[in-house]
């Protein structure tokens, strides 16, 4: 990026994405309902810890996200190593029914599911809320940890498996010696996205639901459907600022990692 | 390692949970109330292909600025050091992982009536709406998802060698021609993949258009509308908006590689 040109054209699109996030951060500050500036505050923080629904809302996207991720993992880890081991036309047809919740427009999978839990919720006599909830962000997070072991398992040689064998370690012993150390790269992103994909989903819980089970997504919506509501700038705020320092630590190791490596 | 056993949980999960539900979208699209086979629902469904259109051509315009915009900048990108490189693809993921409700709630805030940026525009003259109309939705779609067009461009284009770019510059190419025959054809799979990621949510999205487009809602909106009361109309929208999605995926495909899909 030598050209001036080019600096102006990066700046633009730099503010285009920042400005506005930095104006609704700007206004959790502001001691007044609209956009006019009333002077500075944090009361908009503080209604936000003491708002109990809110906090409610935390703890239940983050136990969701948590268990979503770990369900996702272990059970799109093991299906990846099954599918490795399928062959021809069955196995691209069970990996495209795989990829069906990631191709899917999510407002489809969102209301299938709905479908699908009310006429089961009549059946077996239970209502959409925790459980439902759960198991369609374990549904839209598996395909997701499929994805990323799978390049894992093709570029892993399968004679070192054999050779552990064939050294008489047992077929368990030797997965978890041998092939699991191979794989752990995937398996950590595949759960870190399912892990991130689940915190933020929207549309899908919306459908899942119920009447009584909150997310913050959820209350998000809530906050701010028609109406302008401070206590969702100081929340945007938070989540500002705890996703910049996720990142750049994320950064800063990959940088650390890379420079590691080149002095090898 | 050699079983194949271990994927069968989840081929029963996928069953259960993709599968039938899926097929229960179906049946209830061509079903009433009674369980009779009908297209009523496609009758019903019917009344909103104005809104369908208006959604797709919505999606169309937006991923078309995308690509304008996201375009340049990828190439501007995929010519700094890498460790520049890292920092600014940093930098233009943190607002994608913000909460899409709190980005477009912050474009309400800024276009509202007496906002900042109407004031603004009132102070030199200048009256207009900001808020309410397809525009709107349009620059909530791109802010939305100008990441997803900024991305696989530019994972495709820092692999291009420079030297590549430098031979044919000695080999006598002008700059439009080095465009043309170098960069233009290697960064194709990136452009494909963006366009993918961008028009399938702006085309089913729903909430954007509620937010800032005031009346003009899109497909998603009306999903969201008419399922509660009526799972049966809800649903016959819902198969035709997956069956369009689908066919445009498979179009695409045929332009790109299979990885266009994938991710």
């Amino acid at each position: 990026m030598k050209k001036l040109s080019n600096k102006i054209y990066f700046g633009l699109i730099m503010a285009f994405l920042y400005l506005p996030l930095i104006y609704l951060i700007a206004y959790s500050f502001n001691d007044g309902k609209t956009s006019v500036w009333k002077g500075f505050t944090f009361k908009w923080y503080v209604a936000l810890f003491e708002d109990a629904q809110i906090m409610q809302s935390l703890y239940n996207t983050l136990i969701v996200a948590v268990l979503a991720a770990i369900f996702a993992t272990i059970l799109g880890t093991l299906a990846a190593i099954g599918i490795h081991n399928f062959k021809g036309g069955f196995k691209s047809v069970v990996q495209n029914v795989s990829n069906i919740p990631i191709i899917n427009p999510e407002i489809v999978t969102g209301v299938s599911l709905m479908l699908l839990f009310t006429m089961a919720g009549v059946a077996l006599n239970f209502e959409m809320g925790f459980v439902t909830v759960l198991l369609a962000h374990i549904g839209f997070c598996t395909p997701y940890v499929i994805l990323n072991v799978m390049p894992r398992l093709k570029r892993m040689d399968s004679s070192i498996y054999e050779a552990a064998l064939d050294l008489g370690c047992s077929p368990i012993k030797a997965f978890f010696k041998v092939v699991l150390p191979e794989i752990m790269p995937g398996i950590f992103s595949g759960m870190l996205i399912s892990f991130t994909y689940s915190l933020d989903d929207f549309v899908i819980t919306y459908f899942t639901r119920g009447s009584q089970f909150q997310t913050l997504p959820i209350q998000i919506y809530t906050m701010t459907h028609q109406r302008i509501n401070p206590k969702a700038n100081a929340l945007s705020a938070l989540l500002f600022v705890t996703i910049l320092l996720i990142l750049i630590a994320i950064n800063i190791r990959a940088n650390k990692e890379s420079k590691e490596k080149a002095h090898i | 390692m050699k079983s194949k056993k271990t994927a069968y949980p989840y081929m029963l999960w996928m069953l259960l949970f993709t599968i039938v539900p899926i097929c229960m979208v179906v049946y209830y699209a061509f079903t009433d109330e009674n369980g009779n086979f009908t297209l009523q629902t496609f009758v019903n469904a019917s009344d909103y292909s104005q809104v369908f259109l208006y959604s797709l051509w919505i999606a169309l315009i937006s991923t078309f600025i995308c690509l304008v915009l996201a375009y340049p900048l990828s190439f501007m990108i995929s010519r700094c050091d890498e460790h520049k490189q890292s920092m600014i693809i940093m930098f233009i993921m943190v607002p994608m992982w913000m909460n899409f409700l709190l980005r477009i709630y912050a474009w309400v805030q800024i276009l509202q009536n007496y906002g900042p940026l109407d004031t603004l525009l009132n102070f030199v003259g200048i009256d207009i709406t900001l808020i309410g109309n397809s525009g709107a939705t349009i620059l909530g779609m791109v802010y939305e998802f100008l990441p997803f067009m900024i991305l696989p461009i530019h994972t495709v284009m820092s692999k291009i060698d420079n030297s590549l770019i430098e031979a044919a510059q000695d080999l006598g190419a002008s700059k439009f021609y080095v465009f043309k025959n170098v960069i233009f054809p290697l960064s194709v799979p990136g452009i494909i993949s963006g366009i993918t990621m961008v028009f399938v949510p702006t085309a089913s999205t729903f909430l954007v258009a509620q937010y800032l487009g005031g009346t003009q809602l899109m497909i998603g909106d009306i999903i969201e509308r008419v399922f509660p009361s009526d799972h049966h109309t809800g649903s016959a929208i819902a198969l035709v908006l997956m069956v369009v999605i689908l066919g445009f995926l498979v179009f695409m495909n045929r332009f790109g590689d299979e990885e266009a899909v994938g991710v």
